[in-house]
Parts: structure tokens; C-alpha cells; sequence
């Protein structure tokens, strides 16, 4: 699915201030029924997390983070069965779980005195049952499995997809006879930076000669495209030469503009691949 | 010095007893006793002679050489002394870079004598008072008060000079232009006059009138850094000011008029005098005047004189007494392009009984003539010029008119050469590539440097990209842009290591980015077979020449440009300047030294082409290539060592004084050379292999400072490549001598190094003079070289195509005579355009060192009469054999003893308990049970080079080699392999060992970690398995959306249909048996959200779609449920499930919030997890037990305390624990009937 950037922007139009929740999600897909759901839940994903990126700090002064307490506080003591930590981070266009972790460090703190450890939080955020309060865990959890965004449940589903577009594509390159090596392999042999594949001979590409083959199973925005330029697939020019990125959920195409560098973008595994022939004679 | 010319010009002596004469001092027994008695009496004067004659010539010519092209310009005679010059430089006009060659010392009084004979003959209306600048050497010349004139020799412009303009024999006008324009090498007036270019080229034609008798004695020679050139100068652009000459700033407003002028003239500039078919319509001339006449041999003026002096300078010429053979030929070339002189000034001379008197060049015909001649005496030289500079002087109508013969001649060498050569395109730049031997973390001293480097390489590149997309934007700047950027990557590097990694790195991506494919399609050189040129090399190879035509730079800066970094070249010397870090330069300039070292160090092809067959042939091809390879790499990598290691001294003047610079003397005179250049000169020379050394040198001592020739060890450098440069006498045609385009390359090399703004001024001359006088012994037995020795590069290793790459400037030639085809003045235009002097990428890995002694002598013999091709496949295949060797061990025996080193820790692990002891000891412990079966390698390693060696030499020798030399060179290659491999393993493998081994620990001891379980035994998909389950992420958010149904909020249409439930449960099943996709932390995730469910089914918190009355789970189907998870639980699930978040409080919880509540569920699924065996019953009665501690509200905790008595009761009764409900709930009967 690739996109122009006006398509793109259209989309990232609707998206300003809505939650992550199910339900703006099902309102996404009816309003663009042509785009395929796991482009438009990227595109919202990363959408939102620029949203969070730049508000982030203002829920995180220690005036934010008490008034957001005592909200919680107030509202439990109302009706603790009711969504109050999820209302209120939705009220404040505030990621739930996000909103949960700030909540919990805040109740630790209380209970204990002194900042709890990040990884007691995160193992908390985890399992909530291993949170002490039984009202506090069930507004965490609720929030967690209801934030489409952040989360361990989220993170978990993000890596899954990462991984199975790994595999589909290692076996795309195995059915197409193209011998590689993996980044696990890569890792075992000291290279610093690792793509996903790296192909022990080349193959051309629309033209392109490509080394290597990162498989990016979310949209390619300009964001995380210039973000991935940056921290990886530069990286993987310097010291490979020219490679190929899949987006599997798709890219605008304007980013598309490297190709003569040496990063080629497709949105799928590409078809017409030219390897190099061994003469018989 | 006149007084030769005109001995020679009145035939008192010979050409040839006085080129002798010239060239070696001593009289010879073929001097006839007069011409000796003649010549000894000026013997003094002997070395002034070719100066004097190369500025005669000059200022004959500038009369005719008014529009032509660029006049190259004057640079001063050497012809008289000038002691005690004020506001000269202190000694030899070292200082004064205003001079291409400054005066020497007279020899004595009677040096003057001639001159002051000629200068009274013909006195001229200069005022005496320009004498003045002699001083107290010359008196009787300040008496006589009278210009030099052109015989004169040298006319400094002494501080009284300014001004009035002296006059020569024909009493040009507008002499004042030299006061605007002086010439090169004019001392500069005084003190003030100091900051202003002194070497600048000639006065390009700003008037038509020029200076023909100005007193002064220059010769022209382009000067080098002030060559107006289209193409900017690195070095001239650098904000360092690296590289410029004193008052450059005044200079560059100065090149600004001229260009001024230049354009001026260029609209003004007349029309060819022939405009050939190509060269279309001719320029419209404005004035007239200014048109090219036309040359006829029957109007010159007076052959027989300017025959002998053709032949005069000639001689000179092959005698390489001129510095610059390639300045000469372009000089003679502007003759014979001459447009046409001043033609007023050509009926008013009286035919004059003195040979001197008369201006040499009286017309264009004369111009043409003299030229003609002259090119008929270096025939030789242009023969093997390219094939289009031959086509253009073939085709010249002049050549044609003033000798068929020599066109003739010319024509037959264009139709018979091949030297096409070809342009260079810019190469984009592609990275070094990481090469985990040299690059992991293993060459790290800490993880830490180990990722500082891998940022650095990343901001290296991303400077790089910058570089390459900004650099030609105008207004962009280095500096600004990438500047800071650079010095806090540098900053960064604080390991030493870290250090000469990076330099690693650099270093390879300069020779790499600074090769370009040369040659016609890579015909010439050939590149590396790279995929591009096999997926479709002939397409690529006609694209990569339409692109040179549209890339290649115009214009090379003149005959004689400075050094600068051309293309890709500049990033890198612009990073080293930005970078300002001292320790880079230390570890660059050790690389570099290494890296020059070795390629230096390098064997010359053994064998002449074409002695046998076609595959020597190849053979010869392949030799050719790799010796340019490495030379241009050499040249590379020599111009910036070169300009690192003079960076701290280069300034743009020269010390103020003579004692500041005697004091700086001393004290460089401590330091050691950065590189022995002397050595392996004299290594160079001793072992004929100058053509490969003297190029590189000429580019490193390029980039001396003013002071570094002065050094007694530069010095010497220099003697020698003076007496090279006499030595290489390229008529001499003897048994294995020099061969000709090798001699060619060397004399344009050091031609183009002696006229270095940096490099004095003198050395040439004054040096030369000495070298053939005492000096010369002493100079040689110090060398322990015998005179006169040859270095005898008799391989024909330079072709064209180098020649032309290592010297551009020689286009110049062929730019030349395109204007004049063209009609353009020439300054910039022409065709001829950059030949950037490039390089590729390193060779392979030197031979290793062969074994010593008579096996090694022999092995030597064995190869010395077999083909070339031989020798390098054999250490070729020894090379990667041995190489190979070393993989091998690594991944068979060390992988084995890093098994055993594993298994060995489990045991540890498992007699220790989980902790298995300190690290440090465990790794002691198994290095020193494991390290003695490093004994093993050696044998391994010698086993596997017997057995693979011999297979890779014979499938690469022909089928043909004769047995004997087959199994000759089977041996020797398992030989040096061996040597190779074992020399490694027995210096390594200990250590090796321990790396791997401690590797294997740290691996083993990490994954003891967290994860214990998810190292279990794993089951892949069952055979056939098409993987066509649904993925893990979509079942991830499948039970995600429905946990945060059943946890709400939700609208009220929302719900789940029982069916739905089935089919994800269903799908579960499906995709944890299909494990194609599946990696632990999603089925990790899935397991939770599983066990989340039931605790959701048991507490009937998940809302059902259906009928509006219904909106609970049938206790039947809920069972279903629980049914099949248990099964996943049981049956699928690879990972541990976590079961005993049922029983925690929260999940338990979740009933209390139900009424009525229902405990049957709970007490079946307890039930069912005790009876698969998926949790024990102690494991529940622990759950339950800490489930009751916690807070709850009365009721709940009372019928969570029987349930739990009831589970604890009646263990194995399934039925009962119905009954068991019915006492804590009343409804027992809706339960019973639901079961």
C-alpha cells in the first residue's frame, strides 16, 4: 500500500486528538475502507505516538502527575468498578497505559517511600495481579487491554508482527534459491549493525543492486522512514553498500528518493529479481 | 652567457661542443681546441647558460605571443648574480618565491665581464639606477648604468626600478605593464612590494605592446599557484591558506583584472588564421588588428640563426637540462600558434650586424620556423603524446606548410597509436565495507570503544553523504557545515585503538573513493569485475563514457598547476583539516607511511610482453594494471602523507629573516623525516624500480614547506632526483635502459615538482650546476650509487594512459593546440579536460615472506623462468589456503572445544547450583583444561593446507604445465601455506581459545538467566504443515479485544458470540501447532491472555451477543471453553503457562464483583488442572492459601474459605464437589442440571 503524501496526509488528518481505543479504531476503518486495516492501525499507531512524543513532558511535571492522582483517587473512592484511570487518560488525550504506569509509580511511591525500580513497574504493568491493590490492578489492567498504542500487550503484538514478516520473508528468500545471512548469524560473527538479511550474493532489484533486506512490517512515514535512515539503514549502506527496505504496510512514496544512493523501498517482497547468472560454459 | 649565444651564433663554436660543455663541464676530447679555448674562458658562466637561453627565448617571443594563448610566465633567469639584493630574500632568493629560478652566486669576477661587454655594446636608454639592485656585486654594471637587455640575463627590479620602464633593443613600449604584472620571479620591489605575486604568469597580453626589451631575464614557466584556472584549487580556496603563495589575497584581485583583461581581449581576439572545417565560424574580430597571420616559410627573417638556436635548445632540451620538458613543448607549441606579432614594430629594424642585436623573432613566420624546428628535434617525445594531441598537430595547416616531413611524420604516429586516453568520471562513493575479522568487538578494548566506532563510522559516512550532496552548492562551506560535527566525532575517539581503527577506515575509503575507473570501459585498466559491469558491462561501459563526456572537468590549471585535491580528494583533506586532531594525524600518518611501504615495496612484472604467446600477453596486461594500480594508489597515498606530515610547518611565507630561519633549520633538522623517502629513494633507484618511486615521492614532496628542502636530508632527496632527472636522457636508447614513457613519466613528474612555489628556486640550477662538479662524487659514494646509474625500469609499465593520469597538466598541450583549431584564446576552453590523477583500492595481501635459505633460494630459481602467472598463483593459493586454513580451525576444533567448554559449565552449573561461581574462576577453570588441545591445530592445519593446497593450484594452472613443474608448485604453495597458517595458529590459538571459550561463557551463564523453560526441548510444525494458521500477532489482538470487552467499558451493542469464542480458541490451537511463526514472547503472551480468559469464562464476565435477555455464557458452553484450554494447556503450549494467575487475588476477584456467584467453574477448572497434571495439589493449596490471607469482603472470604476446604476435603470426586457448591449456593440445581 503505498501512498502519496497528500493520500497520506488525509489520513493523518482525521487522526489529530482521537484515542486509542477499539472503538476509534473501527470508526477508522469505515471512514477509509479502501486502505487495509493493519496499514491504517499502523498509520494510527505511529500518528499517535508522535502526538504522545510531544506531549509527553507536560504529563509528566509533578503538578500533572498529582492532580492526575488525586483524580484516580477521588474516583475510586466513587465507584471503584468504574473505568475512572482509563476515563480520565482519555479526558487528558493521554495514552491509557501510559497514564496506568503513571498512576503506579505514583501509588508505589506512596506505599514504599521511595521511587520504585523501573523493572518492579514494568513487571507490574506485565502481570497487574502482582500489583498490591486489587482496585489499582484492575484499572491498570483494564487500561492496558484497552490501549491499542502503548502497553506490553501492544509491544508484544508489534514484536509478533515484526517477527512474522522476518520468517515470511526468509522464506520468500529460501523458495527464491537467494542464500543469506540472518541477523542472528550476523550478530554471532561481531557485526555491530545487523539487518535483517544480508545476501551472500547480490541481487538487482529494479535496477538497484541490493546486499541486504530489512523487513519493516509498519508504514513507512516520513517520521519513523527518517528515524530508520538515521539509526539503521544508513548504517547498513556504510558498511554493506546498497539494500533493500520492505514496508509491508506500506510507505508514501516520496520517501522514496534514495534509490540512486542505495535504499530501495517496496511495500511487498519484489518480483522481478535479477541475480547474478553463472556462466556454464 | 651572450657571449656563448653569440659564439655560437657567429659558428666560433658548435652546437654540439657547447651542449657538452653545458651538460658536463669538463671539455671533451671532440671540442675542437678553439671551441674549447672559447668555451673554457667562460667556463664561470657555465651553468647560467640555460636560464639565460629559456629567457631569451622568452623575451624574444613575448613581442609575437602578444594575444595568443596564455603566455606561460617569465620566471627569472639564473644567468646573474645578485648579491646583497635589497629587500631580497637573505640567501639565493630561497625566500623569494616570486622566483622559479633564482640568480646564483656568481662564480666570480669575471662572470660580469661578458655581461658588462654586451651591456655596453648595447646601451639602452634605462636609467642607470635599475642597476641599483645589484649592489655591490655588480659595479661596473651599476657604471654602466645600462639595462641588460634580453642578453643581460637578469633584470631584478631593485627597489629603484618601480616605475620607469628600461628598454631593450627594440624599444617597446608600455614596458610599465611588467610593474603591474610582474613577471615570475621579478624580485619584488622592496620590502612593501614583498606581499605582492611575484611568480605569476607572464603579463598576459593586457596590452598589445609588451616589454620585448625590457631589461629583465625571465623565462617563461607558468607559475604554479597562480595559474589562472577555471578549475578552483583546493588548496587555493582553503580558509588555512594552505598552499598559497605571499599576498595571494593581492593575487587573486590581480587574477581578477587579468581575467578582466583576458576577456577583453578575448572578444577582441581574432579570428583563426585558419579556421579549419571543425572549428566553424570564426569569432567576429572587432579591431582587426588582432587576426592571426598567416606563416609563410619563404618570409622568415633569418633561418640559419634560428635554426642554430633550435638546435641549441633543443639539445638542452634532450639533455634535460631544462627543468620541465612538458613547459618547453607547450612554450614551443604557443609559437607555433602564434596570432601574429606587433606589426608596427616589424619593418623597424634595420638588419644588424650583431647577431644580438636583432630581435630573434622578427615575425609570426619567424615563431612557426623556430617552432617547426624545434618539434622536429623532439619528434620522439610527441610520438607518444595521445592520440589526439597527435591528430591536432597533424593536422596544424602551420606543421604542414613549414615541414611536410615532420607532419608526415606525425600523421604515420596518430594513424599507428592506440593511446587513446580516456576521462575519468567522478566515482560516488561507496562505503568500506565491515569486515567482522578486523571490525568486532573482539578488536575492541571495550564495549564501549566498540560502539563509539560503530556511531563513527555511521557519522563518517553521514558527513560524507553531505559532503557529496552539498560540496558544489555555491556558498557552501566545509568548515560550516561539517566542521563541528567532525571534531566531536573525533572527539570521541579516546582509545588509541579507537584511533587507528578509525584511520582504518579513512584510509580505505580514500583509496577507495579516489579510484575511478579509468580506461575506455575499463578496457585500459579494467576495474574489479563488479556485478554492475557483469549484469551488463557493455552498456555501462558506453554509459560510463557518455558520462565522462558530460563530467570531466575542463580545465587542469595550466601546464604547471599546484597540488591539489581534485574531486573526492578534497572531502578527505578537507575532514583532516576540520578534524584538527593530533592524534589522528599521528595514526594517519603511521598508516599511510606503512601503507607506502608496503605497496612501494612491491615487485615490478618480470618479463617483456609479448615474448611468447597470447597468454603472456594477458599476463602482461594484468602486470600493466596492477602496476597502476599501485602506483596511482602510492601517489594517493603519498600526496597526503605529504600533506599531513608538513601541515604543522606550511605557512604562506617563508621565514622574514635569515636568522629566524637558520634557527628553524636547527631545529627541524632534530626531527626525523616522517618517512625515510631518502631510503627508499636510493631502495628505488638500487633496485631500478624508479618509476615506481619517484612518482609517489614527487607527490609527497609536493606538499613540503618552504623550509623542508633546506633540510640536509630533504636536500639530499632532492640531489638525487636532480641527478635522476639529468640521467634520464631520453634519446639514450641502450640495452635494458629505462624505457621511454617510463622515462617520460619520471621527467614530467619531477619536472612538474621543480616548479613547486615551495621547492627553491635554485635547486635546479644551482644544485644541477654542482651536481656534475665536485659534488657529484661525493653525492654518489654517499648514495653508494655509481655514476652515472640508470635506474633501469625497463619494463614497459607506463602507458598513455598513466602518463596522462599522473600528469594532467600534459593535456595542456593538446588544450593548446584545440584553441588554436578553435580560435578561442585558450585560456580555459579547449577540449582537453582533467585527467584527475586517481587510484583504486589496495591490492590483495602482500606475497608472504618466503621460507629462508636454499629451499627458499630455490623456490626463487624455480619461479624465475617460469611464467609470471605462476609465481602468483602460487602464493596466491598459499595466501588463501593459509588464510583458510586458520577458518577452518576455528570452526572445526575450537568450535569443539567451545562445546566442550559448555557442556563442561552445565556440569559445573549443575554441581555448583545456579550461581556455578564466579566467572572469571569458571573461565580459568575450562581455558586451562581446554587450552592444551590447542597443540592440536598445528597438525590439523598442516594437514589441511597438504590436502587443499594442491587441488586449488592445479585448477588454476593450465591443464598444460609440464608434471614436474606442477607438482613443483603444488609443493611449494602447501609450503607456504603452511608456513602461513602455523606461523598464526601457534602465535594465536591459545588466545583464540580463551576468546571463544570466554565468549561461550558469558553466552551460557546469560541464558541461565531469565529463561530457563524457554530453553526446553522444542517441537517444530508437524511434517506437512503448510503454515497456513493464522498468525500469532492477529490472535494476540483477537483475545486482546476480547479481554477489554469482558473488561469494559463497552457500549451496549458490544459482545462476543459464543461461537466467535470457539473459533479463537480453535485458532489458538492451529497456530501453536503450525510454530512457523511463532517466536516465545508472543506464545509467552498468548499463554497469559489464555489463562486471562478463563479466569474472564470462570467469573462469566465476558459478554455474550445474543437475544438481549441473554447475555451470559451457558454454563455448559463455558465448560466447552475451559475444555479446550485445558487441552491448549496440556497439549500445545511450548512455554510455560502461567496457571497460578487464577488463583490470584484479582483474577479471583473477579467473582466477587458477580452475584449471584458462581463457584462451580472455578472448582472444575481446579479440578481438571489437578487431573492433567498441569498443576499439582500442593502448588493450588500454596495459591489458595495466600488468596485467603487477603483482604476481602466478609461474605466472599467465607465461601472462598469453604471452597477451599471443600478442594482440600474431597480430593478425588469429581461429583461431590458439585454437591460442595450446593452448600455454599443455593441454585445448585441449575448447576447440576447445566453439567
Amino acid at each position: 500500500m503505498i501512498l502519496t503524501k497528500a493520500q497520506y496526509d488525509e489520513i493523518a488528518q482525521c487522526l489529530v486528538s482521537v484515542p486509542p481505543t477499539r472503538q476509534s479504531l473501527r470508526k477508522l476503518k469505515q471512514r477509509f475502507p479502501s486502505q487495509s486495516q493493519a496499514t491504517l492501525l499502523s498509520i494510527f499507531s505511529q500518528e499517535y505516538q508522535k502526538h504522545i512524543k510531544r506531549t509527553h513532558a507536560k504529563h509528566h511535571t509533578l503538578e500533572a502527575i498529582e492532580s492526575y492522582y488525586q483524580r484516580y483517587l477521588n474516583g475510586v473512592v466513587k465507584n471503584g468498578a468504574a473505568p475512572v484511570l482509563l476515563e480520565l487518560a482519555n479526558e487528558v488525550n493521554y495514552a491509557p497505559s501510559l497514564m496506568a504506569r503513571i498512576i503506579l509509580e505514583r501509588f508505589l511511591q506512596e506505599q514504599e517511600e521511595t521511587p520504585p525500580s523501573k523493572s518492579v513497574i514494568n513487571s507490574m504493568l506485565r502481570d497487574p495481579s502482582q500489583i498490591p491493590d486489587g482496585v489499582l490492578a484492575n484499572q491498570v489492567y483494564q487500561c492496558i487491554v484497552n490501549d491499542c498504542c502503548y502497553g506490553p500487550l501492544v509491544d508484544c503484538i508489534k514484536h509478533a508482527i515484526g517477527h512474522e514478516h522476518e520468517v515470511l520473508l526468509r522464506d520468500l528468500l529460501l523458495e527464491k534459491n537467494l542464500s543469506f545471512l540472518d541477523e542472528d548469524q550476523l550478530r554471532a560473527k561481531g557485526y555491530d549493525k545487523t539487518p535483517d538479511f544480508i545476501l551472500q550474493v547480490p541481487v538487482a532489484v529494479e535496477g538497484h543492486i541490493i546486499h541486504w533486506i530489512e523487513s519493516k512490517a509498519s508504514f513507512g512515514d516520513e517520521c519513523s522512514h527518517h528515524a530508520y535512515l538515521h539509526d539503521q539503514f544508513w548504517s547498513y549502506w556504510n558498511r554493506f553498500g546498497p539494500g533493500l527496505v520492505i514496508y509491508w504496510y506500506g510507505f508514501i512514496q516520496e520517501l522514496d528518493c534514495n534509490r540512486e544512493r542505495g535504499i530501495l523501498l517496496k511495500a511487498c517482497f519484489p518480483t522481478d529479481i535479477v541475480t547474478l547468472c553463472h556462466s556454464t560454459a | 652567457m651572450a657571449a656563448v649565444l653569440e659564439s655560437l651564433l657567429r659558428e666560433e663554436v658548435s652546437v654540439a661542443a657547447a651542449v657538452r660543455w653545458i651538460a658536463r663541464s669538463t671539455q671533451s676530447s671532440e671540442d675542437e681546441p678553439g671551441e674549447a679555448a672559447a668555451l673554457s674562458a667562460l667556463g664561470p658562466l657555465r651553468k647560467e647558460f640555460v636560464p639565460f637561453l629559456l629567457n631569451f627565448l622568452r623575451e624574444q617571443s613575448s613581442r609575437v605571443l602578444p594575444q595568443g594563448p596564455p603566455t606561460p610566465a617569465k620566471a627569472p633567469g639564473a644567468s646573474a648574480a645578485l648579491p646583497g639584493r635589497p629587500g631580497g630574500p637573505p640567501r639565493g632568493g630561497r625566500g623569494a618565491r616570486s622566483q622559479l629560478f633564482p640568480p646564483t652566486e656568481p662564480p666570480g669576477a669575471a662572470a660580469d665581464a661578458p655581461l658588462a661587454r654586451r651591456g655596453g655594446r648595447r646601451r639602452g636608454p634605462g636609467p642607470a639606477r635599475e642597476r641599483g639592485g645589484r649592489g655591490a656585486g655588480g659595479p661596473e654594471e651599476a657604471v654602466g648604468g645600462e639595462s641588460l637587455g634580453w642578453a643581460g640575463g637578469r633584470r631584478p627590479r631593485g627597489a629603484g626600478s618601480a616605475g620607469s620602464p628600461s628598454l631593450g633593443l627594440s624599444d617597446p613600449p608600455n614596458l610599465s605593464n611588467l610593474e603591474e604584472f610582474p613577471p615570475v620571479g621579478s624580485v619584488p620591489p622592496g620590502p612593501a612590494g614583498r606581499t605582492k605575486p611575484s611568480r605569476r604568469i607572464n603579463p598576459t597580453p593586457v596590452s598589445e605592446e609588451r616589454s620585448l626589451s625590457k631589461p629583465k631575464t625571465c623565462f617563461t614557466s607558468p607559475p604554479i599557484n597562480c595559474v589562472p584556472s577555471s578549475q578552483p584549487s583546493a588548496l587555493n580556496t582553503s580558509l588555512w591558506g594552505l598552499g598559497l603563495a605571499p599576498g595571494c589575497r593581492s593575487l587573486q584581485e590581480e587574477r581578477e583584472m587579468l581575467r578582466k583583461e583576458r576577456s577583453k581581449q578575448l572578444q577582441q581576439s581574432p579570428t583563426p588564421a585558419y579556421p579549419t572545417p571543425e572549428s566553424g565560424s570564426p569569432l567576429p574580430s572587432r579591431t582587426g588588428s588582432l587576426t592571426a597571420e598567416a606563416a609563410d616559410p619563404a618570409r622568415v627573417s633569418s633561418c640559419q640563426r634560428l635554426k642554430l638556436v633550435a638546435l641549441v635548445y633543443s639539445s638542452c632540451i634532450a639533455e634535460n637540462l631544462v627543468p620541465n620538458l612538458f613547459l618547453e613543448l607547450f612554450f614551443v607549441l604557443q609559437l607555433l600558434t602564434a596570432r601574429r606579432t606587433v606589426a608596427a614594430k616589424d619593418d623597424d629594424l634595420e638588419p644588424n650586424p650583431d647577431p644580438l642585436e636583432s630581435p630573434l623573432f622578427q615575425s609570426v613566420h619567424d615563431c612557426v620556423f623556430f617552432a617547426v624546428q624545434v618539434l622536429e628535434h623532439q619528434f620522439q617525445v610527441l610520438s607518444y603524446l595521445d592520440k589526439g594531441t597527435l591528430k591536432l598537430l597533424a593536422e596544424n595547416e602551420r606543421l604542414l606548410c613549414f615541414s611536410p616531413a615532420l607532419q608526415g611524420r606525425l600523421r604515420a604516429a596518430y594513424e599507428g597509436s592506440v593511446a587513446k586516453v580516456s576521462l575519468v568520471m567522478p566515482p560516488s562513493a561507496q562505503a568500506v565495507s565491515f569486515q567482522p575479522e578486523t571490525d568486532n568487538r573482539a578488536n575492541f578494548s571495550s564495549d564501549r570503544a566498540f560502539h563509539t566506532f560503530k556511531k563513527q563510522r555511521d557519522v563518517f559516512y553521514e558527513v560524507l553523504r553531505e559532503w557529496e550532496d552539498r560540496h558544489e552548492e555555491p556558498g557552501w562551506d566545509f568548515e560550516k557545515g561539517l566542521g563541528s560535527r567532525i571534531r566531536a566525532m573525533m572527539g570521541q575517539l579516546s582509545a588509541a585503538c579507537s584511533h587507528s581503527h578509525f584511520v582504518r577506515l579513512f584510509q580505505k575509503q580514500l583509496l577507495q573513493m579516489c579510484h575511478s575507473p579509468c580506461g575506455a570501459g575499463g578496457a585500459v585498466w579494467g576495474e574489479a569485475p563488479d556485478v554492475l559491469s557483469v549484469l551488463g558491462a557493455d552498456k555501462l561501459g558506453r554509459l560510463r563514457r557518455l558520462r565522462e563526456r558530460l563530467v570531466a572537468p575542463q580545465s587542469s590549471g595550466g601546464p604547471c598547476p599546484p597540488p591539489t585535491f581534485p574531486g573526492c580528494q578534497g572531502f578527505f583533506k578537507d575532514f583532516i583539516l576540520s578534524a584538527s586532531s593530533f592524534q589522528f594525524n599521528q595514526h594517519l600518518m603511521d598508516s599511510l607511511s606503512m601503507k607506502i611501504r608496503e605497496l612501494d615495496g612491491l615487485a615490478l612484472p618480470q618479463h617483456e610482453p609479448g615474448d611468447e604467446d597470447g597468454e603472456s600477453d594477458v599476463d602482461w596486461q594484468s602486470e600493466r594494471r596492477r602496476f597502476a594500480v599501485v602506483l596511482l594508489s602510492l601517489r594517493l597515498l603519498a600526496k597526503f602523507l605529504g600533506f599531513v606530515a608538513f601541515l604543522p610547518y606550511r605557512g604562506p611565507e617563508p621565514p622574514p629573516t635569515r636568522e629566524l630561519q637558520d634557527s628553524i633549520l636547527a631545529l627541524r633538522s632534530q626531527v626525523p623525516p616522517v618517512l625515510d623517502v631518502l631510503t627508499l629513494l636510493r631502495q628505488g633507484l638500487g633496485a631500478r624500480r624508479a618509476v615506481l618511486t619517484v612518482p609517489w615521492l614527487v607527490e609527497f614532496l609536493s606538499f613540503a614547506d618552504h623550509i623542508a628542502p633546506l633540510l640536509a636530508y630533504y636536500r639530499s632527496t632532492f640531489v638525487l632526483l636532480l641527478r635522476l632527472h639529468r640521467s634520464l636522457v631520453l634519446s639514450q636508447e641502450h640495452e635494458g635502459g629505462t624505457c621511454f614513457l617510463n622515462k617520460l613519466l619520471l621527467l614530467a613528474v619531477l619536472g612538474w615538482l621543480f616548479q613547486i612555489p615551495t621547492i627553491p628556486e635554485d635547486l635546479f640550477f644551482l644544485e644541477g650546476g654542482q651536481l656534475d662538479a665536485s659534488e657529484v662524487d661525493t653525492v654518489a659514494s654517499e648514495h653508494g650509487l655509481l655514476w652515472p646509474v640508470l635506474p633501469q625500469d625497463s619494463m614497459p609499465v607506463v602507458d598513455q594512459q598513466l602518463l596522462y593520469a599522473c600528469c594532467p597538466y600534459i593535456g595542456e598541450l593538446r588544450k593548446l593546440l584545440a584553441s588554436w583549431v578553435s580560435g578561442s584564446s585558450g585560456r580555459s576552453g579547449g577540449f582537453v579536460r582533467k585527467i584527475t590523477p586517481t587510484t583504486t583500492t589496495s591490492l590483495g595481501a602482500q606475497p608472504p615472506q618466503t621460507a629462508q635459505g636454499l629451499q627458499a633460494q630455490l623456490a626463487q630459481a624455480f619461479f624465475h623462468n617460469q611464467p609470471p602467472s605462476l609465481r602468483r598463483t602460487v602464493e596466491f593459493v598459499a595466501e588463501r589456503i593459509g588464510s583458510n586454513c586458520v577458518k577452518h580451525i576455528k570452526a572445526t576444533l575450537v568450535a569443539d572445544l567451545v562445546r566442550q567448554a559448555e557442556s563442561l559449565l552445565q556440569e559445573q552449573l549443575v554441581t555448583q547450583g545456579q550461581e556455578g561461581g564466579d566467572p572469571v574462576q569458571l573461565l580459568e577453570i575450562l581455558c586451562s583444561q581446554l587450552c592444551p588441545h590447542g597443540a592440536q591445530a598445528l597438525a590439523q592445519g598442516r594437514e589441511f593446507c597438504q590436502k587443499k593446497s594442491p587441488e586449488a593450484v592445479r585448477a588454476l594452472l593450465p591443464e598444460e604445465t609440464p608434471a614436474a613443474v606442477l607438482s613443483s608448485a603444488e609443493s611449494i604453495a602447501v609450503g607456504l601455506a603452511i608456513e602461513k597458517a602455523c606461523a598464526w595458529l601457534s602465535a594465536n590459538i591459545t588466545a583464540l581459545i580463551r576468546r571463544e571459550v570466554k565468549a561461550a561463557v558469558s553466552r551460557t551463564l546469560r541464558a541461565q538467566g531469565p529463561e530457563p523453560a524457554a530453553r526446553g526441548e522444542r517441537r517444530g510444525c508437524p511434517r506437512a504443515c503448510e503454515h497456513h494458521a493464522p498468525l500469532p500477532s492477529h490472535l494476540i489482538s483477537e483475545i486482546k479485544d476480547v479481554l477489554s470487552l469482558a473488561v469494559g467499558p463497552r457500549d451496549p451493542e458490544e459482545g462476543v458470540s459464543p461461537e466467535r469464542l470457539e473459533r479463537l480458541l480453535g485458532q489458538l490451537g492451529q497456530t501453536l501447532r503450525c510454530r512457523q511463526f511463532l517466536c516465545p514472547p508472543a506464545e509467552q503472551q498468548l499463554a497469559k491472555c489464555s489463562v486471562e480468559l478463563a479466569s474472564l469464562l470462570v467469573a462469566d464476565q465476558v459478554p455474550i451477543l445474543g437475544p438481549p435477555a441473554q447475555h451470559r455464557l451457558e454454563r455448559g458452553q463455558a465448560r466447552r471453553l475451559l475444555q479446550a484450554l485445558l487441552s491448549l494447556w496440556k497439549e500445545d503450549f511450548q512455554v510455560p503457562v502461567p496457571l497460578q494467575l487464577l488463583l490470584r487475588p484479582r483474577n479471583l476477584g473477579l467473582l466477587a464483583d458477580k452475584r449471584p456467584r458462581e463457584w462451580d467453574l472455578l472448582l472444575f477448572l481446579l479440578q481438571e488442572l489437578v487431573e492433567r497434571g498441569l498443576m499439582g495439589r500442593t502448588e493450588i493449596e500454596t495459591c489458595l492459601g495466600s488468596v485467603h490471607e487477603a483482604q476481602w469482603p466478609g461474605e466472599f472470604s467465607k465461601e472462598l474459605a469453604t471452597l477451599f476446604n471443600l478442594f482440600l476435603a474431597e480430593p478425588h470426586m469429581p461429583e461431590p464437589q458439585l454437591r460442595a457448591c450446593e452448600l455454599v449456593q443455593p441454585n445448585r440445581g441449575t448447576v447440576l442440571a447445566q453439567s
